[in-house]
């Protein structure tokens, strides 16, 4: 289907934003999101590695498996894909690029088996994409995470003022908080189409 | 037949590429050779760079206080480094405090060591270690103390600080179907290197109280690790108040029978709180330790003191008795020990007469 690429970035960063309509990437959302500066390291590293993953898997998956007829092998491909890049790509900052590292590499690992990395993956592929509108996807589902993210931490910080009952203190108070952040986002979902 | 192989195949090419790209990267871009480790500017290990710095120092033995795993998300493995370690990583930013990072202080599970790197840990992490031990005997001190005595495996020494604890494993046993470790202070002489001595008081549905008082016999095997605290003692020429209720009294042994060994002439007040004379123990080693050491008063006091027991002594809570004899707290410093209620109490009293809050040392038993 032929949707502009720029409608599918800005959709993706805000309409259709990865976490907060697909609930994809939470275990890393919940557990970073105290603090602003390390959000921000986290979402960078998410946005790199969801571009890069999503272009190669872009090219694996139409140049490997549908010649190959090999469809139905995405998910183990696709998880294979992101460890290694991601491992490979951890392996290489931290030797050269030191200020990088300490900016970002060191959440690498984290993002391993980050959730929202093989959902944008699959459904770059269900939704039929090419090549320009799938590093856009990519490079939209990144930011709008890492959107999330860091406004997750802002609002956790006022948060720590805040009298929260015992029981919801820290993962309670934050899942209830996504909620409510979701419910916005989702507000604006009809307003474009991106499948 | 053809799509099994063509299945397998494929993956196997796909996986068999990934690996070969891995490997070369792991022995060129991710070895970093072999680095040293200097603690306390003493000890060198040298280990396999790359690792975590908490792991590399697993490796040899030496034990961090680490609740999570190493996976930075308790804060407790704290290292100071004085030498390499490169940035504070903002993994590690929720967990230190502005002094923290000014004095260098870091997460030793997210550091990792890349170069030679020197650290500095307390002298007593070093000391922590896990002992195999055998029960010498195991009696009753009052009806819900139970006065322990482990013997060391033949080929080990514990050392510790007059006032530190260890944490004593309970296994599974009928009723209980996980292993914990629960502290309990030494009581024993820090120069009794082969044994240490518990005094362990019966909380009930204990998990390790039940396991010590109901299922633990003489000769039986125990396991502890340790030693743990910086609840011990200080040597300086300050006169010593104790303060302590029920097992608190554990760790004050301790450090009498250190002053006793070393011939420490330093004025000293025990003041033991117990509720009636069923409840008071170890009477002859404090009238040992009246008549042997420079200057000390053991001052047991009943807050509910049985009429037909004859009690002569003092009555009340320990802390009206505290208050009723200590006048003067120039030159003196308190060691506290027991029931968080009644250290809080006594800590408000000791302040409201003026003593610094440095002065007072407590451990609080919950």
């Amino acid at each position: 289907m032929e949707i502009n690429p720029i409608v599918i970035l800005f959709a993706s960063i805000f309409t259709n934003n990865i976490i907060l309509t697909n609930f994809l990437g939470m275990c890393s959302f919940i557990a970073v999101s105290n603090e602003i500066k390390t959000s921000l390291g986290l979402g960078q590293a998410v946005t790199f590695v969801l571009t890069f993953t999503t272009v190669i898997n872009y090219f694996i998956y139409n140049e490997v498996l549908v010649r190959l007829n090999l469809e139905y092998l995405r998910f183990i491909v696709f998880i294979i894909t992101i460890a290694a890049f991601v491992q490979l790509v951890e392996m290489i900052v931290e030797r050269y690029l030191p200020s990088l590292y300490y900016a970002l590499g060191i959440f690498l690992p984290l993002i391993t088996v980050n959730c929202a990395i093989l959902g944008v993956s699959l459904f770059m592929v269900i939704r039929q994409y090419n090549l320009i509108q799938s590093v856009l996807f990519g490079l939209g589902s990144g930011l709008g995470w890492t959107l999330a993210i860091v406004a997750m931490a802002g609002i956790r910080k006022k948060l720590k003022n805040a009298n929260v009952p015992k029981g919801l203190e820290g993962a309670g108070i934050t899942i209830i908080v996504t909620g409510l952040m979701s419910l916005a986002f989702i507000g604006f979902s009809g307003i474009v189409q991106i499948q | 037949m053809n799509s099994i192989f063509n299945t397998v195949g494929t993956i196997s090419l796909i996986t068999g590429i990934f690996a070969l790209l891995l490997t070369i990267a792991n022995r060129t871009i991710g070895n970093y050779g072999k680095v040293d480790i200097t603690i306390n500017k003493d000890k060198i290990y040298t280990v396999d760079g790359g690792d975590t710095l908490l792991s590399s120092l697993i490796e040899n033995k030496v034990f961090i206080p680490s609740a999570c795993g190493g996976k930075g998300s308790c804060g407790y493995c704290k290292v100071k480094i004085i030498e390499g370690g490169g940035p504070v990583l903002p993994t590690e930013l929720g967990y230190l405090t502005d002094s923290d990072i000014k004095e260098n202080i870091r997460l030793s599970c997210q550091c990792k060591v890349k170069e030679n790197i020197k650290i500095e840990i307390p002298e007593e992490f070093l000391d922590v270690k896990e002992y195999l031990s055998s029960v010498e005997f195991i009696k009753d001190l009052t009806p819900s103390i139970k006065h322990l005595k482990l013997k060391l495996s033949s080929d080990e020494e514990i050392n510790f600080k007059p006032g530190q604890y260890v944490q004593l494993k309970a296994p599974k046993y009928k009723g209980n179907n996980e292993e914990v470790f629960r502290a309990y202070s030494i009581v024993s002489s820090p120069y009794d290197k082969k044994h240490i001595e518990l005094a362990i008081g019966y909380v009930p549905e204990g998990i390790c109280t039940t396991y010590v008082h109901n299922f633990l016999k003489v000769k039986d095997k125990a396991v502890f690790n340790g030693p743990y605290g910086d609840f011990y003692y200080h040597d300086n020429q300050r006169e010593m108040i104790f303060v302590a209720v029920g097992t608190g009294m554990a760790p004050i042994v301790s450090i009498l029978h250190h002053l006793r060994e070393n011939n420490i002439s330093r004025k000293a007040t025990f003041y033991f709180g117990a509720r009636n004379v069923e409840d008071l123990f170890f009477l002859d080693e404090m009238k040992s330790f009246e008549e042997n050491l420079y200057d000390f008063k053991f001052i047991p006091c009943l807050s509910r003191a049985n009429e037909e027991d004859g009690w002569n002594g003092e009555k009340g809570r320990v802390t009206n008795v505290l208050e009723k004899y200590l006048d003067n707290i120039d030159n003196i410093e308190a060691y506290l020990c027991g029931s968080p209620v009644m250290i809080d109490s006594v800590v408000k009293i000791l302040k409201d007469k003026g003593l610094p809050e440095e002065l007072i040392y407590y451990d609080k038993f919950e």
